[in-house]
């Protein structure tokens, strides 16, 4: 049997009158990536979202790491080690970096030797260290954003689209950061859009329409089956 | 709702222009001071209202912060908290009544015990009102803007009306501690010792608070929840309880704001939250709601404008800073300093 | 044809349309069902309240805006006939020029206000409303040489108007045909029409768009009406109906002072009849205004004898004195917003 750390089963969740989930099933392995992949507007967010408890489910179920968080608060769900780095990064653009960062130091200060391979990993931070981080451009915004959740180890990542909007030198240092932290032995939940970053994270692969799963099996499946991709997906991969 | 502006990913150096815009507010008051300066006579007259004018502004500033504050981190909007400044103001000078002989004694050291004592009380007493007041009033109408203002509302007038139950229609009057009666004279002026105090009290307030918001992790939770609170739930930070400690700490620097003021008119009744609250709510706007900065240029503007003016054209006090916000709108529609909201 | 009287807004409950029956029935005929001056002044303030109230909910119940001037746009219209009649004498032209100009100015400046503050966020109407709003009353009660300041203004009216003047040498049940009972029915028929004004208004395809902003203002914004547009409009709206209120106010009384019209209280008292009658619904302020005068002038007495009759216990008797009226509206007034949002006509409505 392979050990999930997360595990969703018939969630549904509503936003307003909208039926955005509808009856989502999905299993994260531990220390794998998982992609979460589909067209745009499909319920990626939201699964997202719903699990880190901004949205409530209102049927099925979230188990994370033999818990039952369906119900939980926000600040109770990341508590147990779930990191979130949302769509629009979420960045505090009042505060510095260095106050981003020591703010997603939940249990105290930043640990000296993390701050160091973060740095490696992300050269740039230091370089905006002081810096307000409204005035860091969209690239180094989602380093930050990236980085914020990684700066405490945590069981779980969820991330949104890390490579949205990037320069492709851009999307190689994040990749190579995501690929570090998957060699660390962290299980991430990914969406993606762009499909080359997809195929290369990826261990398995979550194809969603309509509020629901259409499509799971491993990401090496999807990446060889082009057929598969266009049924999928269609052409979103493609443009991206 | 209008959206802030995208912050400009360009890491160019700031234009002559643009590094003005960030420090207009405080120009704006050094450019009142001088207006005053000009338009007032005598400079020793000049000097007083400025005094004057600074130490309402402290009192404004103190009444005003916590609401802001309330604001930017949940989007509640406290039409109630007027009441916090006159339950502070009754709690205070009732204590300040009780403690006579140290009040009325010569001693300046006795005075600011009084003093001291009268604060604690009231702001104890305004910080636990300040619980009970969001559990029962605010919590229930999270989220709605509409019943808020109305629910807050009807907090105000109950509380004005129980304050007048256990303390009497009639306003009462009082003397000031002995010590801080009358003035000094510098350069030819007479500054009221009493507005001095409340000018140092504003300001290690201000100071104290930019402490706590720059410098300790709560104040990053607030700064980073004022911008976006579902992150820093995300994070791990329970808001809520971060909020209720706002709420609170907010009540109790109106109730500060209540004895601070109740002592500078030398009278209080049961309206005295309200009558501060017009200049309280031109405060925030002008200052942009959520802006704790913002609040502190903005109160220290109308409480200058408002004494300059008032020495100059008494009647038109009042509508001056009407007068102050319709300009500042028109140039910043969302006050002096926005708030970067990120939903 | 009653359809169309009322705007297609049946009243939707039986017991609802007893009460507004029994309501306009009393109105109408109040100077002979209850002779006597302070009944038949207790009906003017009435419908004269209905207006007022009404004229409000055009803005919280259907714009979903909070507003602390609607006092103050009352005033305008007051303070427009008193002040047009002292300068021009007793006349209907000084009546009809005050009221117009007082109406005008309040649509002017509500225009000023909103443009200011609902161009940005509503909440910043609410708190600009209250702050220009004590502005005023207090420029009002400064600016004694031309308002009179505390004191008010008293003024004459039309003598065709008054009780020396009687346009038929008979008595109908007991009531003397003078210019009294003609103010009276010049009231209640100007209230009516007002109100049935704003009845139109709200189903009209502009009250239409209110609503669906109130309910959606994103949406409404998307679907592409100018949020702001329809905003600012019923603001006007209801400042100059407030004002024309206010001039029946003052007509009525033949004075206008800061406390019969600017004052906070009177805001107070307006938001508390909008709530309990029930907010959005029009009916709400006939229901609203109509309890709420009534109870002011009769219940506080009733506050008073409970009052005496717990004098020996402590606290007690402060609690229920009747100064401490508006200690007990409070407290209803949170409670109607927790649990009775929709107010006495939402309730009769659901029930039915």
């Amino acid at each position: 049997m392979v050990d999930n750390i997360l595990t969703l089963s018939g969630v549904k969740t509503n936003i307003a009158q909208y039926h955005i989930l509808q009856g989502v099933d999905l299993e994260v392995p531990r220390g794998e990536v998982t992609m979460l992949l589909g067209r745009n507007g499909v319920g990626k967010t939201t699964t997202l979202r719903t699990i880190i408890g901004h949205w409530r489910a209102h049927e099925g179920s979230v188990m994370f790491d033999g818990e039952d968080i369906t119900q939980m608060p926000t600040p109770a769900i990341a508590r147990l080690g779930v990191g979130f780095v949302p769509e629009d990064m979420g960045i505090f653009s009042d505060l510095t970096v260095q106050e981003n960062m020591t703010l997603a130091a939940v249990s105290g200060p930043i640990d000296s030797a993390r701050l160091d391979w973060l740095f490696s990993v992300f050269p740039a931070l230091g370089t905006f260290w002081a810096k307000d981080a409204g005035t860091l451009s969209g690239g180094q915004k989602q380093m930050l954003s990236i980085a914020r959740a990684m700066v405490e180890e945590r069981k779980l990542y969820l991330i949104d689209e890390p490579t949205k909007g990037l320069a492709p030198a851009i999307i190689s240092t994040m990749a190579r950061a995501l690929r570090d932290l998957k060699n660390q032995g962290a299980s991430i939940l990914l969406v993606e859009q762009n499909f080359s970053v997809a195929k290369a994270l990826g261990d398995s692969a979550n194809v969603m329409e309509d509020g629901r799963m259409s499509w799971s099996g491993t990401m090496a499946q999807l990446a060889a089956d082009l057929e598969l991709q266009e049924r999928l997906m269609g052409l979103s991969m493609e443009s991206h | 709702m209008s959206v802030a502006p995208d912050h400009s990913p360009t890491m160019a150096r700031l234009t002559l222009s643009e590094r003005l815009s960030v420090y207009a507010p405080v120009l704006l008051i050094i450019a009142i001071i001088i207006l005053g300066f000009l338009a007032i006579p005598s400079n020793s007259s000049w000097l007083t209202l400025t005094v004057s004018g600074l130490a309402m502004g402290m009192m404004i500033f103190i009444i005003a912060s916590g609401m802001t504050l309330v604001f930017g981190l949940m989007d509640v909007i406290n039409f109630g908290h007027g009441a916090f400044v006159s339950v502070g103001a009754f709690v205070g000078v009732s204590l300040i009544l009780a403690l006579q002989h140290l009040s009325g004694s010569p001693s300046l050291a006795m005075n600011l015990v009084a003093l001291f004592i009268a604060i604690i009380g009231a702001m104890g007493a305004t910080a636990v009102m300040g619980w009970a007041f969001e559990k029962v009033i605010v919590k229930p109408v999270y989220g709605h803007h509409l019943k808020q203002i109305l629910v807050t509302m009807g907090g105000l007038i109950v509380v004005e009306q129980l304050i007048i139950v256990f303390w009497g229609p009639e306003e009462i009057y009082l003397m000031r501690p002995a010590a801080l009666q009358g003035s000094i004279t510098f350069l030819g002026a007479a500054l009221e010792k009493y507005r001095l105090v409340a000018v140092a009290i504003g300001l290690i307030v201000f100071l104290g608070m930019r402490y706590v918001l720059r410098r300790t992790k709560i104040g990053l939770i607030v700064r980073a929840g004022v911008e976006n609170g579902e992150m820093v739930e995300a994070l791990g930070y329970r808001l809520r309880i971060v909020f209720i400690g706002v709420f609170l700490a907010g009540s109790a620097l109106a109730g500060l704001g209540g004895v601070l003021w109740g002592l500078y008119q030398e009278v209080v009744t049961a309206h005295i939250g309200n009558d501060t609250m017009i200049l309280v709510f031109i405060v925030v706007i002008i200052g942009g709601l959520g802006s704790v900065e913002g609040c502190f240029i903005g109160a220290l503007m109308v409480g200058l404008l408002q004494n300059y003016v008032a020495f100059l054209e008494p009647k038109v006090a009042l509508i001056s800073n009407i007068g102050l916000m319709v300009a500042i709108l028109m140039w910043r529609p969302m006050g002096m300093i926005p708030v970067v909201k990120a939903k | 044809m009653l359809n169309t009287i009322l705007s297609g807004d049946l009243p939707r409950s039986k017991v609802l349309a007893a009460m507004l029956v029994a309501i306009l029935v009393c109105l109408a005929l109040a100077p002979f069902i209850f002779p006597g001056v302070r009944s038949v002044d207790t009906a003017a303030r009435i419908c004269i309240f209905i207006v007022l109230v009404a004229s409000y909910d055009l803005l919280l119940g259907y714009g979903g805006i909070v507003s602390f001037a609607h006092t103050m746009f009352f005033g305008m219209g007051a303070y427009g006939v008193a002040l047009s009649s002292k300068h021009m004498g007793a006349g209907f032209d000084a009546l009809a020029i005050g009221a117009a100009s007082g109406a005008l100015l309040a649509a002017l400046l509500a225009l000023v206000i909103g443009l200011f503050s609902l161009r940005v966020r509503a909440i910043f109407f609410a708190m600009i409303t209250l702050a220009v709003a004590s502005a005023v009353a207090v420029l009002v009660s400064q600016l004694s040489g031309i308002t009179g300041g505390e004191d008010g203004l008293s003024f004459k009216i039309p003598r065709a108007l008054g009780p020396a003047f009687k346009f038929a040498d008979i008595e109908l049940f007991g009531v003397k045909m003078n210019g009294k009972l003609l103010k009276y029915y010049l009231v209640f028929f100007s209230c009516l029409i007002l109100f049935l004004l704003m009845l139109r208004i709200v189903h009209s395809p502009f009250g239409r768009v209110l609503l669906a902003i109130r309910e959606n203002d994103f949406r409404a914004e998307a679907i592409g009406y100018r949020v702001v547009h329809y905003r600012v409009a019923a603001t006007c709206l209801s400042a100059a109906i407030a004002a024309l209120a206010g001039a029946l106010y003052a007509i009525w009384l033949r004075y206008v002072g800061p406390d019969t019209t600017l004052s906070m209280e009177l805001m107070i008292d307006i938001l508390l009849m909008v709530v309990i009658g029930g907010m959005g619904t029009m009916y709400g302020a006939v229901i609203g205004a109509t309890i709420f005068v009534l109870a002011q002038n009769y219940l506080q007495n009733l506050l008073n004898v409970a009052g005496q009759a717990v004098a020996d216990v402590p606290l007690l008797p402060q609690l229920l004195n009747a100064d401490r009226w508006l200690l007990w509206l409070g407290v209803l007034f949170i409670l109607s917003i927790y649990f009775f949002p929709t107010g006495i006509v939402g309730r009769l409505r659901k029930g039915n």
